[in-house]
């Protein structure tokens, strides 16, 4: 493997061990709010994982400077200053696009993931795993939401990223599938109830493959003890 | 303008020494004695604060007129998409009207009304106005009337109705805003500028009434006030 131990580590992290909404039951909030369909999730997922890479490598340049009695009230401040940033910017030099994510854009602030990486991981790390564990953590995130945004679009109107093309372009029509043709729709699933519905199944899920792996584990380490001692 | 060797020396010499306490004082040794004092606290605050209004308050004032022209260029391309190209020769970004519509109830108390003229003659107004009420917030709308009040366009501008149900009033999600091509005052009944449940003419969503019809009755207000100038509009 070329990367070390320590990436490996944050990398399985973000994305399933202590994924934001797995692991951590964070962000909630926006999670809920824009996973009516797939293509919402995607806009969301993206605008996010930018912010979050930025907000923690930020954070973590400065960490030195941050007293512990006051980097509550500084990180609010650095990540609301970077979302209105990357606001302003997008809607001057990237209009077309802002146009779709901007909606998404200005609610990353109440993503309070943001605030428990930069408390649990950037404030304590070095700039690099820092940016790593923004990218990890984001990726994580956008999974979710694709993942909670597909399940309640098929279940809720039968098709899957639709108006896809609108958010990505053109070029990316062909991810518009309809998955079950004459549906006649489910309208709780696009509510926000369906939301929290759909969520615990995803959640059931992801503990069901976690036993499944830990009995296995269990297995293999009475014949080789060893392994045991990775988990921390 | 030339200096004197001497003095660009010492000017390097300060600028070593202050890079060298600079480089001293970001020590993560030195920074660990600092941040318990108050007043280092106080003054880190302060400094993220100062910076980040800084930082903003410029991006803000350089992007300013960018977003401004951006914003000019969408509302070009949303009066285009209401009054069709063959009916004006004139820039109606230029050619515009404010009539008062405090009355209407459709968000301003002055309305522009932009003017598309054919050799000089009008042949159609343009307006934005707005469903104050919609299912949550407001819902910006831009019409297209011909000089004898027929629709020739209606488009949704912004909105923050629910994805996936009220937001087929976008034409890029739904064809429901193109039913009322061709509709007027005159040939569509007061009551049935309305959606189907209130026994109306237009359709409503799966799971989201409140959008289309408010959406409706802003547009039926949007055309009483076209009736109500339709003189003073069309002969100017």
């Amino acid at each position: 493997m070329f990367l070390s131990e320590t990436y490996r580590k944050i990398a399985a992290d973000g994305i399933w061990n202590n994924n934001i909404v797995f692991g951590q039951n964070l962000a909630l909030c926006p999670l809920l709010a824009v996973t009516g369909t797939a293509t919402n999730g995607l806009g969301m997922g993206l605008a996010t994982l930018v912010v979050i890479i930025a907000s923690n490598g930020l954070i973590s340049v400065t960490r030195h400077l941050i007293p512990s009695e006051i980097r509550i009230p500084i990180f609010v401040l650095l990540i609301a200053a970077l979302v209105t940033l990357v606001d302003i910017l997008m809607n001057a030099w990237a209009h077309e696009l802002y146009k779709v994510l901007g909606l998404f854009i200005a609610l990353i602030v109440t993503n309070c993931a943001l605030l428990g990486r930069a408390e649990a991981f950037a404030s304590k790390q070095p700039v690099r795993h820092a940016l790593w564990d923004g990218l990890m953590m984001g990726l994580g995130f956008l999974i979710v939401l694709v993942a909670l945004g597909a399940a309640r679009e098929i279940s809720a109107s039968g098709t899957l990223f639709a108006n896809a093309s609108v958010l990505l372009g053109e070029s990316f029509r062909f991810l518009e599938v309809t998955v079950i043709p004459n549906y006649k729709g489910f309208l709780l699933m696009a509510l926000p109830p369906g939301g929290f519905i759909m969520l615990a199944f995803l959640i059931v899920g992801k503990r069901l493959i976690d036993q499944k792996l830990a009995e296995r584990k269990v297995s293999v380490t009475v014949l080789t003890p060893v392994i045991a001692e990775e988990e921390s | 303008m030339k200096f004197d060797p001497a003095t660009i020396e010492r000017l390097k010499e300060k600028i070593a020494v202050y890079r060298e306490f600079l480089k001293n004082w970001l020590e993560p040794s030195n920074l660990a004695q600092l941040r318990p004092k108050l007043e280092f606290q106080t003054g880190v605050l302060a400094g993220f604060a100062l910076i980040a209004s800084v930082l903003l308050g410029v991006t803000n004032c350089s992007t300013e007129g960018t977003i401004q022209r951006r914003l000019d260029e969408d509302l070009k391309k949303s009066l285009e998409e209401v009054v069709p190209a063959a009916l004006y020769d004139n820039d109606m970004l230029q050619d515009t009207l404010n009539i008062p519509s405090a009355e209407y109830n459709i968000g301003a108390n002055e309305t522009t009304v932009y003017i598309a003229k054919k050799s000089g003659q009008v042949s159609a107004v343009c307006f934005k106005f707005t469903a104050p009420d919609g299912y949550s917030g407001a819902i910006n709308m831009i019409m297209g009337i011909d000089r004898d009040g027929n629709i020739l366009g209606v488009r949704v501008l912004s909105h923050k109705e629910t994805p996936g149900l009220g937001d087929k009033i976008e034409v890029a999600k739904s064809d429901w805003i193109l039913k009322f091509v061709g509709r007027s005052l005159d040939n569509l009944a007061p009551a049935k500028w309305a959606v189907k449940k209130d026994g109306g003419e237009f359709d409503q969503f799966a799971g989201a009434t409140i959008t289309p019809r408010k959406s409706v009755q802003a547009i039926y207000r949007g055309l009483q006030l076209f009736k109500a100038h339709q003189e003073q509009l069309i002969n100017p």
